[in-house]
């Protein structure tokens, strides 16, 4: 019997109310670039479902709109059809739509009080992205932190090219049956069972958290929230949802998008090694570890955590430098597993050619063959 | 003897497979797929498992014998008291957590904090052989009991990863390595074994040969470091004043 959900048919949002508490995360992705359904990814969360405890479910996929590969895919939650008109007026203004509709869910009882949601392929407006001297990623991210922070009822919350989020209140599986995963293929699949630790769980609040192309789910809860937030907020971020993963997705965009860091040079910023431990490397090394602790210090996130970053071509999991969440890696032929448990991995691929456990501040890389995504 | 009952596990929650466990004697659990608590608790049965079980195996095991044919996840015989955990395979972090009796004995690697907070009283010593390599913080608050890590595995990373020892205050750890490369805090002394610690240890690393075909020979001829607190109050002074 699964525990009632007390806190979804209430209308209380992020920053309203604390919640003690673990979550579950999961991911899978074809190093050939070969494209598979959300099927395995779903049951991955089966056996983890004790982790969760249905405030929130969600999942990324990569490589899922061959067909508009171009375009911006938005999808957005609205409270109301007035809030929908609202953003779609913005939209229009800033975007050439090239196609809007409903994503199409499956009815179920175990996913109640849905907003509407919807999905458009869009590409910034001509005259509007030339006027702004912005590259066409800037404008959109600028766009979609805009209706985030302004437009009220109104949530982007996934806005990268040839992939999308998919996230509700719910236990994991239910979501992934929901938005109809089983239906879509994609070279790489992440996925969070969420178990919220301080904010009540509201739809937009689920996992992962997307901007453009960069995907987080997350495991844990980070203590430097708020000076990680005051930092990425200098820089034009809005994080409007007060949950600790927001800022992360954030910290990734900037790193990685806006100073150009490579995913290993991200990861030493994020989960920094100790002093002690920079000291006793090669001196090489040490310069560039003490250079990224030094001009990022702020950056450096503290307390539990387990991530999976999802990119175009890629994903990397990565543990906090103390390791105090769990994490395993699996692979098969050209597969490779990330999860928070190794039956997870285990139900996706039964018989795999290695299985390890990484080092807490220790990126698992996995880049699709270039050209194949 | 009664022979052991078959369960198929698969499919099953963790609360279910739990209540099966507990109306039957001597058991085979198949098809486990991350059921978390399988024996918790448990006293006397001689369980053994297929498949990969859930975390917190044997948590609070208080006698019997657990035999897992594959991997193990975390908390593998947190707080337990008495009884055996055999690992064909690797185990996850935090195995044998704040242990006070009985033995967990792991074919390959463990995780972090493998024996955090074990510790002994009177004839209660609890031991836990790993035959590969261990993560970050083995041993962290060790306070007694016995910790022997082989490095058995082949792999690049050191035989314990940053921190080991941190906070130990009791009992000994062992670690089949000359440490050269392994930074200890200042608070434990760890120094080449002598033929005596070697003799405390033959036992287990004798029982660990017969359950997993090793050469015994060939392992005991290897360096061994054994680490122990510092014998005076380490920590004086740094909370309080005693």
């Amino acid at each position: 019997m699964r525990p009632e959900n007390s806190f979804c048919s209430s209308n209380i949002r992020e920053g309203e109310v604390r919640i003690p508490s673990g979550c579950a995360i999961s991911a899978a992705i074809s190093k050939s670039g070969k494209k598979f359904t959300g099927e395995g990814i779903i049951n991955s969360m089966k056996p983890m479902h004790d982790r969760s405890n249905g405030l929130g479910g969600g999942f990324a996929a990569y490589g899922i709109y061959p067909d508009y590969k171009d375009y911006y895919a938005f999808h957005i939650f609205y409270d109301d059809n007035d809030c929908r008109f609202d953003c779609e007026k913005f939209l229009s203004r800033h975007f050439d739509i090239v196609r809007s509709e409903i994503i199409p869910t499956r009815k179920m009882p175990e996913i109640t009080d849905c907003p509407l949601i919807w999905r458009y392929f869009v590409y910034p407006e001509h005259n509007r992205l030339v006027a702004s001297q912005l590259s066409a990623d800037e404008f959109t991210a600028r766009c979609v932190t805009r209706i985030n922070a302004e437009l009220k009822g109104a949530y982007v919350f996934s806005s990268g090219k040839n992939m999308g989020a998919f996230k509700a209140v719910g236990f994991p599986e239910d979501v992934g049956m929901f938005y109809k995963l089983d239906e879509y293929e994609a070279y790489l699949w992440t996925a969070h069972g969420r178990y919220p630790t301080n904010t009540p769980g509201w739809w937009g609040g689920a996992h992962p958290f997307a901007l453009l192309n960069y995907s987080i789910v997350h495991n844990g809860e980070i203590s430097s929230y708020d000076a990680n937030r005051r930092y990425i907020e200098m820089f034009g971020y809005k994080c409007t949802l007060q949950t600790d993963t927001e800022v992360i997705t954030y910290i990734a965009d900037y790193l990685l998008r806006k100073q150009g860091l490579t995913l290993e040079e991200t990861a030493s910023v994020i989960a920094a090694p100790f002093w002690t431990t920079i000291e006793r490397k090669p001196p090489e090394e040490q310069e560039k570890l003490k250079f990224l602790r030094t001009v990022y210090s702020s950056l450096l996130v503290t307390g539990p955590f387990s991530i999976i970053l999802g990119y175009e071509g890629g994903m990397m999991a990565l543990n906090d430098r103390l390791k105090l969440r769990s994490m395993v890696i699996g692979e098969k032929d050209d597969m490779v597993y990330a999860a928070s448990e190794e039956a997870a991995i285990r139900v996706m691929e039964p018989s795999l050619d290695k299985l390890y456990a990484p080092a807490g501040g220790e990126p698992v890389i996995v880049k699709v063959k270039e050209g194949a995504f | 003897m009664k022979k052991p009952e078959n369960i198929n596990a698969e499919g099953l929650e963790f609360s279910e497979l739990n209540a099966i466990i507990r109306d039957k004697g001597d058991c085979v659990i198949e098809n486990a797929c991350g059921q978390r608590f399988i024996a918790a608790g448990m006293s006397y049965r001689d369980i053994k498992i297929h498949g990969t079980p859930g975390n917190a195996l044997g948590a609070y095991l208080n006698g019997g014998t657990i035999e897992v044919f594959g991997n193990a996840q975390d908390a593998v015989g947190d707080t337990m008291n008495a009884g055996s955990i055999v690992i064909h395979g690797s185990i996850g972090d935090a195995a044998g957590y704040a242990m006070r009796g009985g033995e967990i004995y792991v074919k390959t690697d463990a995780g972090y904090r493998a024996g955090i907070h074990m510790k002994a009283y009177k004839d209660k010593v609890p031991v836990m052989v790993i035959g590969g390599r261990t993560g970050s913080f083995l041993g962290e608050y060790q306070a007694g009991g016995v910790i022997i890590v082989l490095g058995l595995t082949e792999s690049e990373r050191p035989i314990v990863g940053n921190f080991p020892c941190t906070g130990m205050h009791g009992g000994k750890l062992y670690l089949r390595s000359d440490c050269r490369d392994i930074l200890f805090p200042k608070q434990v002394t760890a120094k080449s074994a002598t033929k005596e610690d070697l003799e405390d240890i033959a036992k287990y690393v004798k029982k660990y040969c017969k359950l997993y075909h090793a050469d015994y020979d060939a392992l005991m001829s290897g360096d061994f470091t054994v680490v122990t607190p510092d014998s005076k109050n380490p920590y004086k002074q740094m909370y309080v004043q005693n």
